[in-house]
């Protein structure tokens, strides 16, 4: 069993490996005052930490209904909501076209009432990103709050907090690995996301491309910039893994 | 635990054998006499996004006329192919929309027979059926109130666009740039973009949501089309005779047929 856990290794590490050994160390200065490569660096860095915000404020009272609420109906939306985690990126980019594009269900009233249309747009690529990675905060948090003790929060009830003062002093904190954890891995994913992104929001440097769709459009014009930007993105995600210490989906 | 090492091997085995191609080539001429084998197996072209129905097409006659042929197709943007075939991607032929990508192939070493310019191509305007934004022409391209889109530079769809733009001094404001010309003509499509520029063959291959606005000759570019075979072809005598097939007068009628111009 444990050569083929090597195996596994290798497969892991040598991709990573290759991109480190093949970096152009040498050019690093120049690259990363490329204007290219700044503004995706910037973009991908604004548009991540929204959509983690967007996932956070939607998220986290989802994964509230989700732990703690019986409906009926729960178990489809618990099943809706991890679904963008499953989907195709790219499935997911022409879902939110046909929802949110100049002729979508919601976009196209949108577009005839008040004239924003949302692709290509920074605000569409936080959207897109927001899509694809709110799930793995819903997820892990739900987890949190399913393994929480709920006999704290049931004493602070007979103490007289309200449910909201509840929630900030008593939940929250015990809540906070799983929300730390759900968080990273939300942001990451964010980060990362390309499929979504191309296709609902587009590509324009300074404006809709975000690192990971300059990795794919530079590979072809300069190799040496994909693969800069592409060990940044390497860099970050194992600083959150590293960060996350073992703490992966399912909280705790 | 023996049971799963065995598992393990035959999972690896089945691995194997889906990646190998090259057994199938041993079909021809078995147990006949000796003779030049008709061509057969399996020949990998990378062509460019634009000759997608161009070459659907010429692969199906291909396949008829040479039945034990298989043709598969590769298609993307010619820059993205040649990346790919620089980088060691096993393919036969290689079809282009432009001279530098071919370029960038041969300066690799990788092009044997070839390249050869089998056909031409104009630009278009694409809009979207009864053309409601009315564009007329490059110059309306520059209109604030129009979403505009455009390949990325590094593709020959955008780099001939660009060229067409520059050479009328009209300043365009793109709305994305998209990683291949079929790309921009689905942005089109889906009403998400007003307008495009594409290539003439792509307005042919689009049915009814998408019409052209045609670009005088004097403001076009000519979009030369090379194809070549490459060194490392799995199946040398296949790719040669796809391309023979390509720039034969059949292959032209197809091309003909797909809104391509001679070369």
């Amino acid at each position: 069993m444990g050569w083929l856990g090597l195996v596994a290794v290798g497969l892991l590490l040598l991709p990573l490996l290759a991109l480190v050994v093949n970096t152009p160390w040498g050019r690093l200065g120049e690259l990363l005052t490329d204007a290219t490569v700044r503004a995706a660096l910037r973009l991908s860095l604004v548009t991540s930490l929204a959509a983690l915000l967007l996932s956070t404020l939607l998220g986290v009272p989802l994964a509230w209904l989700l732990a703690r609420r019986e409906f009926p109906g729960k178990t489809l939306l618990r099943a809706l909501a991890v679904l963008p985690m499953v989907l195709p990126p790219v499935v997911g980019g022409v879902a939110l076209l046909l929802a949110f594009g100049r002729r979508g269900l919601v976009g196209q009233p949108l577009d005839a009432l008040t004239g924003i249309t949302l692709p290509f747009s920074v605000a569409g690529v936080v959207l897109a990103e927001t899509f694809v990675a709110m799930p793995f905060l819903v997820v892990t948090v739900e987890a949190g709050l399913r393994s929480l003790d709920r006999r704290y929060e049931d004493v602070a009830a007979t103490l007289g907090a309200s449910r909201w003062l509840a929630f900030r002093r008593v939940t929250v904190p015990l809540l906070r690995p799983s929300l730390a954890a759900g968080m990273a891995l939300c942001w990451a994913r964010a980060l990362g996301e390309f499929g979504a992104t191309i296709t609902f929001a587009g590509n324009l440097p300074g404006r809709t491309q975000t690192m990971p769709l300059a990795v794919f459009l530079e590979l072809e014009r300069d190799a040496d910039a994909a693969i800069l930007l592409s060990l940044i993105l390497l860099a970050v995600s194992v600083v959150v893994l590293v960060a996350l210490r073992g703490r992966y989906l399912g909280g705790g | 635990m023996r049971r799963r090492h065995l598992a393990a091997v035959a999972l690896c085995a089945l691995l194997v054998s889906a990646c190998g191609g090259p057994g199938r080539q041993a079909v021809a001429g078995a147990g006949s006499s000796p003779r030049p084998a008709a061509p057969s197996g399996v020949v990998t072209v990378f062509a460019a996004a634009s000759l997608t129905d161009a070459f659907q097409a010429a692969g199906r006659r291909f396949e008829q006329a040479n039945p034990g042929v298989e043709v598969v197709l590769n298609l993307a943007s010619s820059s993205t192919l040649a990346t790919q075939i620089v980088a060691g991607a096993p393919a036969d032929v290689f079809a282009s929309a432009d001279r530098a990508q071919m370029d960038a192939v041969a300066n690799a070493g990788l092009v044997t027979g070839g390249p050869t310019d089998f056909a031409r191509n104009r630009l278009q305007i694409a809009v979207e059926a009864g053309n409601p934004r009315q564009v007329t022409g490059l110059d309306d391209l520059a209109r604030d109130d129009l979403t505009v889109v455009l390949a990325a530079d590094a593709v020959p769809a955008g780099e001939y666009a660009r060229a067409a733009l520059d050479a009328q001094d009209i300043d365009v404001s793109p709305a994305s740039l998209e990683p291949d010309v079929r790309a921009v003509l689905a942005r089109v499509a889906m009403g998400e973009a007003d307008a495009g520029i594409v290539y003439a063959s792509d307005i042919a291959a689009a049915g009814g949501d998408v019409i052209g606005v045609p670009i005088p000759a004097e403001q076009n570019v000519a979009a030369v089309y090379p194809i070549a075979t490459l060194v490392d072809a799995p199946n040398p005598d296949v790719a040669d005779a796809f391309v023979a097939f390509v720039t034969s007068g059949a292959g032209a009628a197809v091309l003909t047929d797909a809104g391509f111009a001679a070369p």
